[in-house]
C-alpha cells in the first residue's frame, strides 16, 4: 500500500475500506416490494374488472383489500419486519397508511380505548388527512375561481 | 388477466417507492412528512389533471402509492364541483375517497383491538 501523503489519497483509502452505502441496496428492496404489493393491486384490479365491477369501484376495492391485509398483518407483527427490510417499498403504498394508523394504536392500548387506541391511530394519518383534504379543497376553489372568469370571460 | 398492466404497475409502483427511499436516506425528512408530502404532490397532480395520465398508463401503479391517494381527493373534488358547484369543494374529496378512508380507521381499530402488543426489544 503507498503512504498516505494527500486529502486525495486518504479519501480514496476511506473509499476503498468503507462498505458500499446500503442506499442501493435500500432502493432496490424498496423497488421490488413496492412494486410487488402494486402488482398485487394491478391483479386484484384485474379480477374485479372480469367480474364487471366499474372502473371506479375497482380502484377503491384494490385500496380496501390492500388496507385490510396490511391492518391485519401489522396486528401479527409481520408487517413492522416487512417494513424494516422494504424502508419506503411498504411506506409509500397506502399499505404504509393502514400500517401507520394501526401500529400506533396498539402501542397505545393501555392508555384506554378512547384516548390510547382513539386518539394515537391518527398520529401519522391525521397529518396525511388534514394536508391531503385540505389541498383537495384549494384545488376546488381554484377551479371555481378559473371557470367563473372563464364564464365571466365569454 | 392483462400482463402488460402488471409489469407496468410493477415498474411505475416500484419507481414511486424508489423516489421515497432517495428521500429517507438523503434527506433528514421524517416518514410522516414523507407521506404528507406524497399526498398533497399527488393532490396537486391531480388538480392539474397531470396525475390521469399516470393511471391510465401504469393503473394500480399509480392509484396505491400515496400519491394516488391525492390525486383521487382533488380528482373527486373537481367532478363534484362540475354537478353541484360550490358545496362540491367540501363535499367531493371525501367521497371519492371515502373506502379507503373508512377502510383503513375501521380495519385499523379493529386489528388493533384483537391484536397483543408486541413487548420491544432494544
Amino acid at each position: 500500500m503507498k503512504p498516505i501523503q494527500s486529502k486525495e489519497d486518504y479519501q480514496s483509502y476511506v473509499d476503498e475500506k468503507t462498505p458500499n452505502s446500503p442506499i442501493l441496496k435500500n432502493c432496490f428492496n424498496a423497488f421490488w416490494v413496492g412494486g410487488l404489493i402494486c402488482a398485487i393491486g394491478q391483479i386484484i384490479f384485474g379480477l374485479c374488472r372480469l367480474r364487471g365491477i366499474d372502473e371506479t369501484n375497482s380502484y377503491t376495492i384494490v385500496s380496501m383489500t390492500l388496507v385490510f391485509a396490511s391492518a391485519f398483518l401489522t396486528g401479527l407483527n409481520v408487517f413492522n419486519k416487512v417494513g424494516k427490510f422494504a424502508g419506503a417499498g411498504s411506506l409509500i403504498p397506502i399499505t404504509g397508511f393502514a400500517n401507520s394508523i394501526v401500529s400506533p394504536a396498539m402501542e397505545y392500548k393501555s392508555e384506554g380505548y378512547v384516548m390510547g387506541v382513539g386518539a394515537k391511530m391518527f398520529t401519522v394519518a391525521g397529518p396525511v388527512l388534514v394536508y391531503g383534504i385540505s389541498t383537495s379543497i384549494v384545488v376546488g376553489l381554484i377551479y371555481i375561481l378559473l371557470n367563473t372568469q372563464s364564464l365571466v370571460l365569454i | 388477466m392483462d400482463w402488460m398492466m402488471i409489469l407496468k404497475a410493477f415498474v411505475v409502483g416500484g419507481a414511486i417507492c424508489v423516489i421515497g427511499q432517495i428521500l429517507i436516506d438523503k434527506t433528514k425528512l421524517t416518514p410522516a412528512r414523507i407521506l404528507v408530502a406524497y399526498v398533497t404532490i399527488g393532490a396537486i397532480l391531480g388538480g392539474l389533471g397531470l396525475y390521469k395520465y399516470l393511471i391510465d398508463f401504469a393503473g394500480c401503479g399509480a392509484t396505491v402509492p400515496l400519491t394516488g391517494f391525492g390525486s383521487l381527493l382533488a380528482k373527486g373534488t373537481i367532478s363534484e364541483v362540475q354537478t353541484t358547484g360550490f358545496i362540491g369543494a367540501f363535499t367531493g374529496g371525501i367521497k371519492a375517497a371515502a373506502g379507503g378512508i373508512s377502510a383503513a380507521i375501521f380495519f385499523g381499530y379493529i386489528a388493533s383491538l384483537v391484536s397483543k402488543p408486541k413487548i420491544k426489544k432494544q
